[in-house]
């Protein structure tokens, strides 16, 4: 445990060692909410309530994916992959720690910093321009709590996505393909609620809507009592899971590496 | 200058030669590239199960403009798209090489990668092409089969001018890649949308600031022979070029700022 927690706090000061870039980036994220909060208020112009969203619903939705666009990290994540590739893995394995556990740990601590610094900062500016809806205080825990699952979630996926890197040459068209199918149907580009059926019951046997949409609808209070602790309960269980197919992943990765001889 | 085209080609050549060692990896990255702007394009169907129009535009005209959008953005993807990387060479150091080597640093920048896989998005852009056209009944004459043809490169050159503007940020700020995205990417986004749907003061940034409005919108409504929403004047339908062609100034300037600012990194 200890041991985790000196991770984290490696995993947020790295990321907290470029305030520049960091402010860049939430630049760029108050932007694209600008974008995407006028698109849905365009759609809107028609519509007073899609699939349960109002227009307030909509509009807090757009500034809290642009919220949780890095602490999730969605937009794919090399980390891994590139340390297979040039062999440093080798010296990973050698160490009395998976290499699990540690991605886990330091993406646990980089995830509060990317909350912070590029979530909370165009959110509020979202907050000064339009009208916003707030969470009860049960809702704003729950947020919390759905907000951390969510991580392990991503991160268990990203982290398989790297592993592919034992097997193929070049990794990055395996992780473009798992960006694309994770943003779409996580809600990251459209909330799920807007889609038509059928793709809606696709989305909802996938395990990405655990990482944006059911974080963003534990905010906005649209799951309560059992429903609740059912949308958490099917977070963790994701989380869970994947973690699991993470982990078998890595072994059935090693044997290869061990075969090649390093 | 001939010369300088040789030697490009020369450098992309080995390049693109490179690329294609690795057929399997090549074809997973293109049909990667392929499958980010395609889910991109099944959001704006997404949007048009739930109403029948946008802001006055129809799936095909929105279509329409992605489509053109996409293709215009992924030249110049394919051309200058690893300027995201380039701030690793600002950070590192060796930027310095370029300093020494008997060209110019925008030249060897530029001319040091060619990413062929996003060849995908281009084949995107063209069959969202295929829809929208197929969904018009767009009246087809020399006017607007010339702007048509005109709308990618001159787009393109926009993106391009944008892109390196933000690119030379890196300059100061060292680390901040990240800081270009909000010009090129979102730029991206912004145009496969029509204009009329933001607000008064955030349109007049996106759209002409950075001048977004000209790769896509004021061109298509010729094209599309639709009239301008926002009742803006005509002439600014064929100004294309001349925005082009301003925006490129402003960010060959800029780079020659840049460059006169770097102080190497020391390490």
């Amino acid at each position: 445990m200890r041991l985790d927690w000196e991770l984290a706090r490696r995993g947020y000061r790295r990321y907290a060692a470029y305030p520049a870039a960091t402010a860049a980036g939430a630049f760029t994220n108050t932007v694209f909410g600008f974008v995407q909060a006028y698109i849905l208020l365009a759609v809107y112009r028609h519509r007073t309530d899609i699939g349960g969203y109002s227009t307030a619903d909509v509009v807090t939705y757009v500034w809290l994916a642009q919220a949780l666009i890095m602490t999730v990290y969605i937009f794919g994540w090399y980390e891994l992959a590139l340390r297979i590739r040039d062999g440093s893995i080798a010296t990973d394995l050698a160490r009395p720690l998976s290499p699990l556990r540690y991605w886990l740990a330091f993406d646990l601590g980089r995830a509060p910093y990317h909350f912070l610094f590029r979530g909370v900062p165009p959110f509020l500016i979202g907050a000064l321009v339009f009208d916003l809806r707030y969470p009860s205080a049960g809702d704003a825990l729950a947020f919390v709590l759905s907000v951390f699952l969510a991580v392990v979630v991503s991160l268990a996926f990203r982290f398989t996505y790297n592993a592919a890197a034992f097997w193929l040459l070049d990794y990055r068209g395996i992780v473009t393909m798992s960006v694309a199918v994770s943003l779409f149907f996580s809600g990251m580009i459209l909330p799920l609620r807007l889609f038509p059926g059928w793709l809606a019951a696709i989305a909802h046997a996938l395990p990405f809507q655990s990482v944006v949409q059911v974080p963003i609808d534990v905010y906005l209070g649209k799951h309560a009592g059992l429903g609740l602790a059912g949308v958490l309960a099917l977070q963790a269980f994701w989380a869970v899971a994947l973690l699991g197919v993470a982990r078998a992943v890595l072994a059935a990765g090693t044997r290869k590496v061990v075969i090649q001889g390093g | 200058m001939v010369d300088a085209l040789v030697v490009y080609r020369r450098l992309i050549g080995a390049q693109v030669r490179s690329q294609l060692q690795y057929r399997f990896s090549f074809a997973l990255d293109a049909v990667g590239a392929f499958l980010v702007s395609f889910v991109d394009f099944l959001a704006v169907l997404v949007i048009f199960h739930n109403i029948p129009l946008l802001a006055g535009w129809s799936v095909h005209e929105v279509a329409f403009l992605y489509a053109m959008s996409s293709i215009s953005f992924a030249l110049t993807d394919l051309a200058i798209g690893h300027l995201d990387l380039f701030p690793q060479r600002i950070r590192d150091g060796t930027f310095d090489l370029l300093l020494v080597r008997p060209r110019g640093t925008l030249y060897q920048v530029i001319a040091s990668d060619l990413a062929l896989r996003r060849v995908g998005k281009v084949v995107q852009g063209v069959i969202v092409f295929g829809y929208a056209v197929e969904g018009l009944s767009i009246d087809w004459n020399v006017g607007r089969v010339a702007m048509l043809a005109a709308m990618s490169p001159v787009g393109s050159v926009i993106y391009g001018a944008a892109w390196l503007t933000g690119a030379c940020l890196a300059f100061w700020t060292t680390e901040g890649g990240e800081f270009t995205n909000a010009f090129t990417y979102v730029g991206n986004f912004l145009t496969q949308y029509p204009i009329n749907i933001y607000s008064a003061w955030a349109r007049r940034f996106l759209a002409y600031a950075i001048p977004m409005a000209f790769v896509c919108y004021f061109p298509a409504l010729y094209v599309l022979d639709k009239p301008d929403p926002l009742g803006l004047p005509s002439f600014l339908r064929f100004s294309a070029p001349l925005v082009a062609g301003a925006a490129s100034l402003v960010a060959g300037t800029a780079w020659r700022v840049a460059v006169r600012h770097y102080r190497s990194t020391g390490s």
